[in-house]
């Protein structure tokens, strides 16, 4: 029986597509920044958003998205407060989203929700409606991302130029988190909220063994996402696995792949 | 004190004012009242051991940071309005940066241009050609499509100051540039900046640890004192006429 006949696989698929362009892109910023984890924090509180939307009949993905925007605000404030321990309140907002979000969710046991979908992905629940979101947010983030390529480049490098530069420090700081908010709420549904970051920081990992220039760098990872995320969903699609995990584990084993052409190279 | 500002040669003019600058960490006050002014010419070397506040004050310089008392001026302008972050370039403490960074020479070079006034502005050819320029000055054309991280200390050193040339400015801000790298490397790059000071139109202010090689150009004595921060100064008196010339230009004249 061939799965891709299948409109609810074709859907995945699309939406799965999109999202591996995007999310890696925006975790390879996240982890030039030595911000890898944020992507951890966001999905966590976003999951509590999606528990809030389904409890009050709200579109789910919204509330999440909601939630996480709010929690990348937060993280920012917070990381003024305990400046060089950025890492605390990335723990402390990941920590408030989990708690959140089990309460709601046993306050909505009456429910029909499926947790796990949420949890791990799926690739049978994607809507119309979702893929259609899916797919404004990948334009709106490779819009922003592209027409200030140059200038998120710098940032990432050397945060003192870029403040020289005349950038607005603060301001880019808050927009890499929003539209990381963004990816990060599109992306749960297809990946997981407990594996999204994967999807966010290992193609940058691989990218950092790799690439030898920047522009490499946003090549290679974009195109490490994609390969990982359609196989992915194709084999767990055809032997029925969780779509998140077996993403993730093909993740890696391309991470230990490109460890070892380093290794070669050296 | 800016009344008083005609009064001065024209090769004088008042590039970096600090009036009264104070900061606090909570209760931990780490400036207190500092105050200087850098001209036009000026190498200034900003001395002092670790915590004495070197960075705290270099970040509100850069504008990453506001003085919690005091005002802080550039070229005149007090820094709140102050817009002409081209006549600034900025060379970074070399340990700041992360050696598996996925970067080439010619992409940091180029990242000197990338600021608030070409904000959407794509890369001209005319960049490009600056950027060769920069790296022909600094002789690190060769080096132009290798990973930054793969470089040696000299190496990096002549990066980021082509990334800071690029720009043609007029103040140089250098953060603790001579850190890890050998006698002879710093010797060789202190060179470098001490003959772009004599022969060229530019402005240094470089933080630093207590250095033997700056001391000697700088003199001894500090023209400053602020709790544990010192300024030494040397003004460069051997270009008569202050005429604006393209440094770059000039630089790559002399070979």
């Amino acid at each position: 029986m061939d799965i891709f006949s299948f409109e609810f696989f074709q859907r995945a698929l699309a939406g799965g597509a999109l999202i591996a362009v995007t999310a890696p892109l925006m975790g390879l910023f996240l982890v030039l920044r030595r911000l890898a984890m944020i992507g951890d924090t966001l999905s966590h509180v976003s999951i509590a958003g999606v528990a809030l939307g389904f409890l009050i009949n709200v579109y789910p993905i919204a509330v999440g998205l909601a939630f996480a925007i709010v929690a990348s605000f937060g993280i920012e404030a917070l990381r003024k407060t305990y400046r060089s321990f950025a890492e605390l309140s990335i723990a402390i907002i990941m920590a408030g989203g989990i708690a959140l979000a089990s309460l709601l969710f046993t306050m909505g046991k009456g429910f029909n929700v499926d947790v796990n979908s949420y949890l791990f992905g799926s690739i049978y629940t994607l809507s119309r409606t979702d893929l259609a979101v899916i797919a404004a947010i990948t334009a709106a983030v490779l819009a922003v991302v592209l027409l200030l390529r140059k200038e998120l480049f710098l940032l990432a490098f050397d945060e003192e130029a870029a403040s020289v530069g005349g950038l607005p420090v603060r301001f880019f700081n808050l927009l890499i988190s929003v539209l990381t908010a963004l990816v990060i709420s599109a992306a749960i549904k297809i990946v997981g909220a407990l594996l999204v970051s994967a999807l966010l920081t290992i193609p940058a990992a691989c990218g950092l063994v790799l690439a030898r220039s920047f522009r490499q760098a946003i090549g290679l990872v974009m195109a490490i996402g994609e390969a990982a995320v359609v196989l992915g969903l194709w084999l767990a699609g055809v032997w029925n696995l969780a779509p998140g995990g077996t993403v993730v584990l093909l993740l890696i084993a391309m991470l230990l792949g490109s460890l070892a052409v380093r290794r070669m190279r050296v | 004190m800016r009344t008083s500002e005609s009064s001065f040669a024209p090769c004088h003019r008042e590039i970096l004012a600090l009036d009264r600058v104070s900061y606090a960490y909570g209760s931990q006050r780490v400036l207190d009242g500092v105050t200087f002014i850098a001209r036009e010419r000026d190498f200034v070397g900003l001395i002092g051991s670790n915590g004495a506040g070197k960075t705290t004050l270099l970040r509100m310089i850069v504008g990453l940071l506001k003085p919690q008392h005091g005002e802080i001026r550039l070229f005149g302008t007090p820094i709140g309005r102050f817009k002409d972050w081209h006549l600034i370039g900025y060379v970074p403490q070399r340990s700041h940066f992360n050696p598996l960074f996925p970067a080439t020479v010619r992409e940091v070079v180029l990242s000197g241009l990338y600021g608030r006034r070409k904000l959407l502005r794509r890369v001209t050819r005319e960049d490009i050609s600056r950027a060769d320029d920069a790296m022909g000055v600094l002789r690190i054309e060769d080096l132009a499509d290798k990973r930054i991280g793969a470089l040696s200390g000299g190496q990096q050193q002549r990066v980021f100051l082509a990334r800071a040339l690029i720009n043609n400015p007029k103040l140089l801000l250098l953060d603790e540039p001579m850190s890890g790298v050998d006698a002879q490397t710093q010797a060789n790059f202190f060179q470098l900046l001490r003959h772009m000071h004599q022969h060229h139109h530019l402005t240094f202010l470089m933080v630093s640890h207590d250095l033997e090689t700056v001391l000697s150009y700088l003199g001894r004595e500090p023209k400053e004192t602020s709790g544990k921060l010192a300024f030494h100064v040397r003004h460069s008196h051997d270009l008569e006429d202050c005429e604006e010339t393209d440094l770059l230009h000039t630089l790559r004249k002399e070979g």
